[in-house]
């Protein structure tokens, strides 16, 4: 049970991420391979600062500022210098290898004797009801402000620019400034998915982030699977969807573990899932 | 209101797929003017419109809107004066996003998009009384995507939309081009209506030779690039059908 549990944690975790890609993938319609970088950009920021002893709340806004920097970068090049969105996320991805390595310094950094987000508080005597308390809290509240913002006028603008570039160049929106933003905002919240999972699993890893990209891609298919099949057209339980479809990814990676699949196999199972989930919709159409 | 002077536009300038789109056109357009433009394929009806738009910028020449030289200004910054109809349907409207959120962008065209909610029950009542004057049904469906209408019912609900914010020039590129006779004569009458309701300056594409003789006060027609002909409101209500239709044989 307790296996479960810390897999729903996971999704929970990760789901800030899945939130980001839900915004990319609106806008751009493409994976935003950035994505990989950010992440672990959000873990390794998040290692050195609490190592140094600093309160993990205060932590954030450093994270998310990294996270939207990394973001901005890849929607200037894309916007500015007129390169393929998926080349230009490649690009910064692979540049951000060697900035999280050069401020982590090493390759592993455990965070077994610092003071986590998740050791501060204590609503449950047991650490796993307490964990999934707190990570239920957080993304919850993330999930209510990135709502409220999708709501706005700069939200509606935002959306619109994904779904028709024509109508919102007519509309006086900046469609190349929208884009710009809107990454920003998407790797920002994948940076704190990488700020909670290194609290969360104690430690750091310079390659935590690879083929993360698919996790939150995974997460966010399924949720646009289940927000279509229910026709789900509020933006606050369009984003509870997603997050949603976050945990749902884990729980079915943990059940595949737990049948005694090779730990070794997890990416390969991974990618495999999520192709499942991208044909499934398709095999039905040809019925 | 709009003045063309020497406009010239040369795609591919310098290979060997050289295109001159239009050869040194002037046009002035007063207030209130409601210009149709016929022409062949490839007379540059379209691009005469874009570069009033902004969506292309011209080779030569300038565009000056309400005495300010927009000619270097982007198709957004434009937007100001600007409300536009497209040829097809989806380009005007949002299809992912409500009937009821395209209407608020609409609503903020010329206005920063802030952070704050817009959509609250007094606009939902005002865009449910405009869009109640099309008669089609739609006032009670605002949630409804935009995507899952008819393209005729897209089309009203952009021209509607583009009276929603302070407009003055109205730009529809043969906004009836891809509808069928009811929804394109339902699309001409409401566009007249509100050119003439909000005083508007407008100008009309077009490929159908009945519209183009029934709207508007001024007709030109162009031909490689060209204005071949230019007629005035007491020309044009003097023009008969026929006359029209020996002009492309």
């Amino acid at each position: 049970m307790e296996f479960y549990i810390t897999a729903l944690i996971l999704g929970l975790c990760l789901s800030s991420m899945a939130l980001g890609i839900f915004i990319s993938m609106k806008i751009f319609n493409i994976p935003d391979i950035t994505t990989d970088g950010s992440y672990t950009l959000g873990a390794v920021i998040t290692a050195v600062l609490l190592t140094a002893h600093w309160n993990a709340i205060a932590i954030i806004p450093v994270v998310l500022a990294a996270g939207a920097l990394a973001g901005m970068l890849t929607g200037i090049i894309h916007t500015r210098l007129k390169i393929e969105a998926l080349l230009a996320g490649i690009l910064v991805m692979t540049g951000l290898y060697s900035i999280n390595l050069t401020i982590l310094g090493r390759s592993n950094v455990p965070l077994l004797e610092v003071q986590s987000v998740f050791s501060s508080v204590h609503f449950f005597a047991a650490s796993v009801y307490n964990n999934l308390t707190l990570s239920l809290l957080f993304i919850l509240s993330i999930a209510f402000i990135v709502g409220y913002v999708l709501r706005t006028d700069f939200g509606i603008a935002m959306r619109a620019t994904g779904s028709s570039a024509s109508m919102t160049r007519a509309l006086g929106i900046n469609n190349n400034k929208m884009k710009i933003i809107g990454l920003a905002i998407a790797n920002s919240l994948t940076a704190l998915s990488g700020y909670l999972v290194a609290q969360f699993q104690n430690f750091t890893d310079i390659n935590m982030g690879i083929g993360i990209v698919i996790t939150g891609l995974g997460s966010v298919l399924i949720g646009e699977a289940l927000i279509k099949w229910w026709s789900i057209t509020s933006i606050h339980w369009q984003l509870l969807t997603v997050i949603g479809g976050s945990i749902l990814f884990q729980l079915v990676l943990a059940f595949t573990l737990s049948i005694g699949v090779d730990p070794n196999m997890l990416k390969l199972v991974t990618a495999s899932f999520v192709l499942l989930i991208v044909i499934i919709p398709r095999l039905k159409k040809h019925d | 209101m709009i003045e063309l002077q020497h406009i010239s536009k040369v795609f591919n300038k310098g290979k060997v797929n050289e295109v001159a789109a239009l050869k040194d056109v002037s046009l002035t357009l007063q207030k209130q003017d409601f210009l149709v433009v016929v022409g062949s394929n490839g007379s540059g009806k379209t691009t005469l419109l874009n570069i009033i738009a902004g969506a292309e910028l011209s080779s030569s020449g300038k565009v000056i809107i309400s005495g300010a030289d927009v000619s270097r200004l982007a198709e957004y910054k434009r937007s100001k004066w600007i409300a536009r109809v497209f040829q097809n349907p989806l380009s005007g409207t949002a299809s992912d996003l409500s009937i009821l959120d395209n209407f608020r962008l609409a609503a903020i065209r010329t206005t920063k998009k802030k952070l704050i909610i817009g959509i609250n029950n007094s606009f939902r009542k005002r865009v449910q009384d405009k869009i109640a004057t099309l008669g089609m049904g739609l006032e009670n469906k605002l949630e409804q995507p935009m995507g899952t209408l008819s393209g005729g019912q897209r089309q009203a609900l952009t021209l509607l939309m583009s009276v929603m914010d302070d407009t003055q020039i109205l730009l529809l590129d043969e906004p009836t081009a891809a509808l069928d006779p009811r929804s394109a004569s339902v699309i001409m009458q409401t566009a007249h209506s509100l050119i003439q309701q909000y005083k508007l300056t407008a100008i009309l594409i077009t490929h159908n030779l009945k519209e183009g003789h029934q709207y508007g006060n001024r007709l030109i027609q162009m031909s490689e690039g060209k204005v071949l002909r230019d007629l005035n409101a007491s020309e044009k209500k003097s023009l008969q059908m026929q006359e029209m239709y020996e002009w492309f044989n």
